[in-house]
């Protein structure tokens, strides 16, 4: 769910009790991934700058990768601010035309056979996890001697996918618990072992602004949103009251 | 200008037959009781989603690909490349959504103030009917997007006819057309979602009104006004706590559409997945019969009567009694005319008892809800520990279900054996705004 202003939320949770629903209790709806306290994510598709960086984020580091087949370039940069030069300069990498998706050189045959799994579209990412869940996953690598890949990941454990975003963050390493009555061993906390070229807080930044992006790639029509919705129930809300008017005038002589 | 309106009109009154006379005896002279309270919109309400699902559900039906290989991409296709594609499709999914909230107020108003008793027993039975078409036409529709929940959802809904003893497996294939849901799946769905049970629904839209309007609206006190006294502002010979639906009703109706639409609103630019109630996460991941969802569970309309399915042990080697308890869940709703023999309609003149079960009643509707959902396996663990799940949601679920049927027995024998006592009913409509 889009974030919503605290006054908004509590209108809606009024709304959702008056019609005896309950919001926001849904479980979880992480696929495979463990069963981890997810952080927040902060992510804001109306902050326009920190699509902007997460944008770039993800055209230096995921896309190698990762296709948005759902996603234009030319939309993208109208919603973004962004002018085609700008576009077809620093970020498209792929090739395409400017009115194209865009979609990885990645092969998918043979991305299956080097990781064992293609690595997925993400144009719906944010939609089928949560962007709580995409920040988390993004903060939660480590490495992992015993992976065939080098790393592992504590959201969605053994992933198949080696961290592209290491130089940014540096390395974690984890600091495992021995297994005690009932629970497996496993990992007790991730440490920062090999700095990298960011602090922990611009990391983290850094993530927020990519998880920014692919919620905004989740659903584009999210700004739109927003810029009409409040017009729209201004005017119902007119509507309404010149409603409620007329129906006074005509019940006047009702007894 | 105004003559030339007048003109046209009265040049094709006297050439159409019955126009006139339809639009008097269900408008301007059709006399509604004047006490209407804030339970009587919602009959209209479901009338204008009906039309909002139709008029939307044609636009998206231009630009949507019925076949498992298009359908996914279309929907992003509707999403993104359609102008206002994205207005249209969350006018749609929240529509659905509404109209199952509007139609259960609808439904509970009417149980509130007896408006299923005599005469307006055909009122209810087709009430009904559009109940258990919408239930169909929901589920098709949900199934269209083609996404892993709709696939998964039809799986599990289909298979509940494969319990039938002898028939069940191959009458599952036969609704499939294949052995999972597939392309032969989703066409059925398509047509019947867009065409076959929009023409029902329609139909019994039709005539639930015209049957209602034969023998005139109930109301909060559950008084007949057409045996009351006569004579009123407009017309001597009818009843005198009667005002004409047009224009009064209309008028206020339209105030009811307003608070509607502000509220829909709301959900469609702010919130329109609803946290995952309305539209679900998993269904953003495409139809995958490889990837079994960690939870499969209907939209929120169903969870009550899903989780009927879910509470009721298969036993005799059969798993069918839970499949047979949840339509019985709604067939026991047609009879409720029959079941129920008081003769006080309104819940302000009856007794105590009635008070309470319909409290339960409500209560036991919501919990099967909470099960259904998934609700009570997140609530459970979260507010009693580490206790034994399976065993505290079974107890409390078969509960709900016990008070759901419950109230139909209960009701049965309370009336039956003329166990209520009511209060005395007045002869006139008693309040109105």
């Amino acid at each position: 769910m889009t974030k919503l202003p605290t006054t908004m939320k509590h209108f809606l949770s009024g709304i959702a009790l008056a019609l005896g629903l309950f919001v926001g209790t849904l479980p979880a709806h992480a696929a495979e991934s463990a069963k981890v306290e997810l952080m927040k994510s902060g992510a804001d598709v109306r902050d326009q700058a920190s699509l902007q960086r997460g944008a770039r984020l993800f055209f230096n580091y995921c896309v190698g990768c990762h296709s948005l087949k759902y996603v234009r370039y030319s939309r993208m940069a109208e919603d973004l601010g962004l002018t085609e030069d700008e576009v077809m300069k620093n970020l498209n990498f792929t090739g395409a035309k400017f009115q194209e998706p865009v979609v990885s050189h990645m092969p998918a045959a043979l991305a299956g056979t080097w990781f064992g799994k293609a690595p997925p579209d993400l144009s719906l990412e944010v939609d089928a996890k949560g962007a709580d869940w995409v920040y988390t996953y993004l903060n939660t690598f480590y490495l992992d001697p015993k992976s065939p890949i080098g790393w592992n990941n504590t959201t969605l454990p053994n992933a198949a996918m080696p961290f592209p975003l290491w130089e940014l963050q540096g390395m974690q390493t984890a600091q495992m618990k021995p297994a005690k009555d009932g629970e497996a061993a496993g990992v007790e906390k991730l440490v920062l072992s090999h700095p990298g070229k960011m602090t922990p807080a611009q990391f983290q930044q850094a993530t927020r602004d990519l998880t920014s992006f692919l919620q905004y790639v989740s659903e584009p029509a999210a700004l739109q949103r927003h810029h009409y919705g409040i017009w729209v129930l201004l005017f119902l809300a007119l509507f309404t009251f010149l409603a409620a008017l007329l129906k006074k005038e005509y019940w006047k002589d009702v007894h | 200008m105004a003559n030339v309106f007048s003109n046209i009109g009265d040049w094709v009154n006297e050439r159409a037959p019955g126009m006139m006379p339809m639009y008097r005896a269900h408008m301007t002279e059709y006399y509604a009781p004047k006490n209407f309270n804030l339970w009587y919109y919602f009959g209209s309400l479901a009338l204008l989603v009906l039309v909002n699902q139709i008029v939307t559900g044609i636009f998206l039906t231009m630009n949507y690909t019925p076949s498992a290989a298009g359908a996914f991409d279309s929907v992003q296709y509707i999403m993104r490349d359609v102008e206002w594609g994205w207005l249209i499709r969350y006018m749609h999914s929240t529509g659905a959504s509404l109209f199952f909230v509007v139609v259960f107020l609808h439904m509970f108003r009417g149980l509130m103030y007896g408006s299923y008793k005599k005469p307006r027993e055909l009122v209810w039975l087709l009430g009904m009917m559009i109940f258990l078409v919408l239930m169909a036409e929901a589920f098709m529709g949900y199934v269209l997007p083609w996404g892993n929940m709709s696939f998964w959802g039809a799986k599990v809904i289909i298979s509940l006819f494969g319990t039938l003893p002898y028939i069940g497996s191959g009458l599952e294939q036969w609704i499939m057309g294949d052995f999972l849901p597939g392309d032969a799946t989703l066409n059925r769905f398509f047509a019947l979602h867009v065409i076959a049970l929009p023409l029902v629904l329609l139909l019994l839209v039709v005539l639930h009104i015209a049957a209602l309007h034969e023998v005139g609206s109930n109301n909060p006190d559950g008084v007949e006004i057409k045996k009351g006294p006569k004579g009123n502002r407009w017309d001597a010979l009818k009843p005198a706590d009667g005002i004409p639906f047009h224009p009064y009703y209309t008028v206020k109706d339209l105030v009811g559409v307003g608070f509607f639409l502000l509220i829909a609103a709301f959900i469609i630019f702010f919130a329109p997945t609803f946290g995952g109630w309305f539209l679900e996460h998993d269904n953003a991941i495409p139809a995958n019969n490889l990837l079994t969802p960690p939870e499969i569970k209907p939209v929120w309309y169903f969870t009550p009567f899903y989780a009927i399915v879910r509470m009721i042990p298969s036993f005799l080697g059969s798993a069918v009694w839970g499949v047979l308890a949840m339509f019985s869940a709604i067939a026991v709703l047609f009879a409720m005319p029959w079941l129920d023999r008081g003769k006080v309609k309104s819940i302000r003149y009856r007794g105590t008892g009635y008070k309470v079960a319909l409290t339960v009643f409500v209560l036991s509707f919501f919990g099967l809800g909470a099960v259904g959902a998934g609700v009570t396996a997140e609530v459970i663990p979260a507010w009693f520990g580490n206790v034994d799940l399976t065993f505290w949601e079974n107890l409390f679920g078969r509960l709900m279900t016990l008070l759901y049927f419950g109230f139909f027995v209960f009701l049965w024998a309370y009336t039956y054996f003329g166990w209520e006592t009511t209060k005395p009913v007045p002869d006139r409509v008693t309040t109105h705004d």
